[in-house]
């Protein structure tokens, strides 16, 4: 989603992105304004992902942002000032587990369907849809990974692509028996903290 | 009357719920989707609703009451356009840090999203300027919401919270129950500071052999200003006054230096810039102060205390940070320094404010703005309240007014709001029946809002509003005349009222003073009626304010007098 009217590719250059995970309370209105915190401070959200979380009640998002390096690095602690916005962490620095899903809805006749096939099996995506002249791809991973394979569809004739944006989680080993989900501290607490705006609301 | 668990209608229940938080005075302007509230608000005698003539005023007066009494102020009005009138009100106040609670009325729930009569999306067009908002859509969330909204407004870095209730709402039975506690997760403001930070903190200030603390708006907030006082005194460590930090200190205090930045006191900035430690406290480094922040103080440290993390390197890098309520960090911190004194830096401070005397009022018969704030200083003895609009005359107020006691200086710093001035005096006169209130106000912002007269005079409210008129917008003639070429356009009022007239329109006293030779005794003449007064103070026109420091710019651009 991008908020500024420019794409994440065109503004990439000479900006800095970060990947911020946040709990949020389900309330009317939070998507709002988080987008809207956005917009003011003048971030550009590259993608936004919104999920149930593990307690009824809140959700997860996960954000990819770009902007000026020195104001997203605030961007955490902007956030967490959100009354909504229950937890927030910068796992741009962490050891995290990432992925994106893309359906990818490519033009495909009787000559050239062995080759697509052999390209979704080569990215581990799978086909999910298949009609005459057309068929459905479904493909998780990395988004390196989604757009080499995305580029390499593209001779054969991209007709759809929805991507859902990346969603990140810290690796397992960072949890420390966190209760109920919350406080998940991370090993090295020090980065944890400087990268989590746990107590910043105001 | 406890009312805990009755049946109550939704407006039955916001009312009790102001009863709670401890709120006896409402400003307000009634309408057709908040009238339910209005049909109820009788039954509870201990809330005094204050009728204005413009939601705007309400919001102001709100908000002046709220700064002057540390208490949260109260707004009510109807949906649509009562509901958007409030918006300069409360971005004022947000960019103020002022709590202000703004109930607002909405059309029916069937009718939402239909582009019914008087409807405005308002908690989407208030997000970015409130603390919180919420549209409540049924009877039995509003004792939670309004406990939630109160806390938020008044806790952590203060702010306005806004709470639109649909008509039929108001009109839904629910069983009355006050929650004790508020259920916010994701709300912790922050109390006494990390221990470590402030051991930092003590440890350059021990360090440092030129320190000054700017002393910002968190100080007034958290009623912090006998530990400032305790912390300064201490360590012999020199004052600088934001502008919405003025009153932090007594102006007369040995080491009071004045106000730093565009239109300050030369000698505030020159001292800021001469530093080597730069306590902030409770201040954010706005641009009216730094200027270009690339050459803003490059020879010192920074100290950051606040209790909004968000304000922390946000405009400049700070060595050590301190993240919490002013008060409880200046107490953590008073201990971890020791007593010490830096008498060549006092002295050096001394020596920049003789050599450039920013309070010098150059030698003329006419009636400058600098004569009338200095003498309404000298008449009061900078006691009372102060509230100021935006312009010229708020800068020579900032300038000449020696404040003599805390937190009596209310001005519209941030969002730099004309007209806040004489509704935002009507709210600090409210709050504090028995202080002298004066508004200075300029012709410009007193105009913007000068119908809160007729609420001034229903409520026999002794404010008095001293207009230095100059017949222009003093401040966009300044700055065509220093920036744009002499390019006057639109600047100048050529069919301005008869103040004098006006105010007894209004059945207020009217005075008028065109004179050096007249001021105080028309001064003491307004301070000796019974009830409101508008003096219209007719003042040079051709005056701009010094010393100045253009927009965007450093110290080595300071122009202290007139080429």
């Amino acid at each position: 989603m991008s908020m500024n009217g420019s794409t994440p590719s065109s503004s990439s250059q000479g900006l800095s992105k970060r990947t911020v995970i946040a709990l949020v309370q389900d309330r009317p209105g939070v998507l709002a304004r988080v987008a809207g915190l956005f917009r003011r401070r003048g971030f550009n959200i590259a993608s936004l992902v919104v999920g149930k979380a593990e307690r009824p009640g809140f959700s997860r998002m996960t954000f990819e942002v770009e902007g000026d390096p020195s104001i997203v690095s605030h961007v955490a602690m902007q956030l967490d000032k959100l009354i909504d916005v229950v937890e927030v962490t910068d796992v741009t620095d962490l050891d995290i587990v990432w992925r994106e899903m893309a359906l990818v809805k490519v033009m495909a006749s009787a000559e050239t369907r062995g080759e697509i096939m052999q390209l979704v099996e080569i990215f581990r995506a799978k086909i999910v849809d298949v009609g005459a002249q057309a068929i459905g791809i479904e493909a998780t991973g990395d988004p390196d990974k989604i757009d080499s394979m995305i580029s390499l569809l593209r001779p054969f004739g991209v007709r759809e692509v929805m991507r859902t944006g990346r969603v990140a989680m810290p690796r397992a080993a960072l949890v420390e028996g966190g209760k109920d989900g919350f406080n998940v501290k991370g090993q090295e607490s020090d980065i944890w903290v400087a990268q989590s705006a746990d107590s910043g609301s105001v | 009357m406890s009312n805990e668990g009755n049946e109550l209608s939704g407006a039955q229940i916001v009312c009790e719920s102001l009863v709670r938080e401890g709120v006896d005075v409402v400003f307000g302007l009634p309408g057709g989707a908040i009238l339910p509230l209005y049909g109820v608000l009788g039954q509870w005698p201990e809330l005094r609703h204050i009728l204005v003539r413009h939601e705007q005023g309400g919001a102001h007066a709100a908000d002046g009451y709220a700064r002057s009494t540390g208490k949260v102020g109260v707004v009510f009005a109807t949906s649509g356009p009562g509901a958007t009138n409030l918006i300069t009100g409360l971005a004022t106040a947000s960019m103020d840090s002022a709590p202000v609670v703004a109930i607002t009325g909405q059309v029916n729930r069937a009718a939402i999203g239909r582009d019914a009569f008087q409807e405005t999306d308002i908690t989407g067009a208030t997000l970015p300027v409130t603390k919180h908002n919420y549209l409540v859509m049924r009877a039995a969330d509003i004792a939670r919401t309004m406990r939630e909204a109160f806390h938020i407004a008044r806790t952590g870095r203060p702010g306005p919270v806004l709470i639109d209730i649909p008509k039929d709402v108001f009109q839904e039975m629910a069983q009355f129950d006050w929650p004790e506690e508020v259920d916010l997760p994701g709300y912790n403001p922050p109390g006494e500071g990390n221990i470590e930070d402030v051991k930092a903190a003590a440890k350059l200030i021990e360090e440092a052999e030129r320190p000054v603390v700017l002393a910002g708006h968190g100080v007034l907030i958290s009623k912090a200003w006998d530990e400032l006082r305790e912390l300064v005194e201490k360590a012999e460590i020199p004052v600088i006054t934001t502008l919405l930090g003025i009153s932090g200190i007594p102006t007369a205090h040995p080491l009071s230096v004045g106000m730093p930045g565009m239109h300050g006191h030369a000698y505030a900035s020159l001292a800021l810039e001469e530093a080597d430690l730069i306590i902030a406290a409770g201040a954010r480094f706005d641009d009216r102060i730094t200027g270009d922040t690339k050459r803003f103080a490059q020879k010192s440290k920074k100290i950051h205390i606040d209790v909004d993390p968000t304000e922390i390197d946000k405009n400049v890098k700070a060595n050590v940070a301190v993240i919490g309520d002013l008060k409880a960090v200046l107490r953590q911190l008073i201990p971890e320094v020791s007593k010490s004194t830096h008498t060549d830096w006092v002295r050096r401070i001394e020596h920049l404010k003789a050599e450039h005397p920013s309070l010098k009022i150059r030698e003329t018969d006419e009636l400058l703005g600098q004569h009338v704030v200095k003498t309404i200083s000298d008449v009061t003895g900078g006691k009372g309240h102060m509230v100021t609009g935006v312009g010229q005359h708020q800068m020579w107020a900032a300038q000449f007014w020696q404040s003599a006691e805390p937190n009596n200086w209310h001005t519209s710093g941030g969002l730099g709001t004309m007209g806040f001035e004489v509704p935002a005096a009507m709210g600090v006169q409210v709050g504090n029946p028995d202080s002298v209130v004066w508004s200075i106000a300029g012709d410009g912002g007193f105009q913007m809002t000068m119908s809160e007269l007729a609420t001034v005079k229903e409520n026999n409210l002794p404010v008095k509003y001293a207009i230095l008129n100059n017949n222009m917008l003093g401040m966009i003639t300044q700055w065509q005349d220093m920036m744009y070429d002499k390019g006057f356009y639109a600047n100048a009022y050529t069919g301005n009222p008869d103040f004098v007239k006006l105010a007894e329109a209004f059945g207020i006293l009217g005075l008028r003073c065109t004179s050096q030779d007249d001021l105080e005794a028309t001064i003491r003449k307004a301070m000796e009626h019974d009830g409101p007064v508008v003096i219209d103070f007719v003042i040079r026109a051709d005056e701009n304010v010094y010393p100045m420091i253009p927009a965007g710019e450093s110290i080595e651009q300071l122009i202290e007098e007139p080429a």
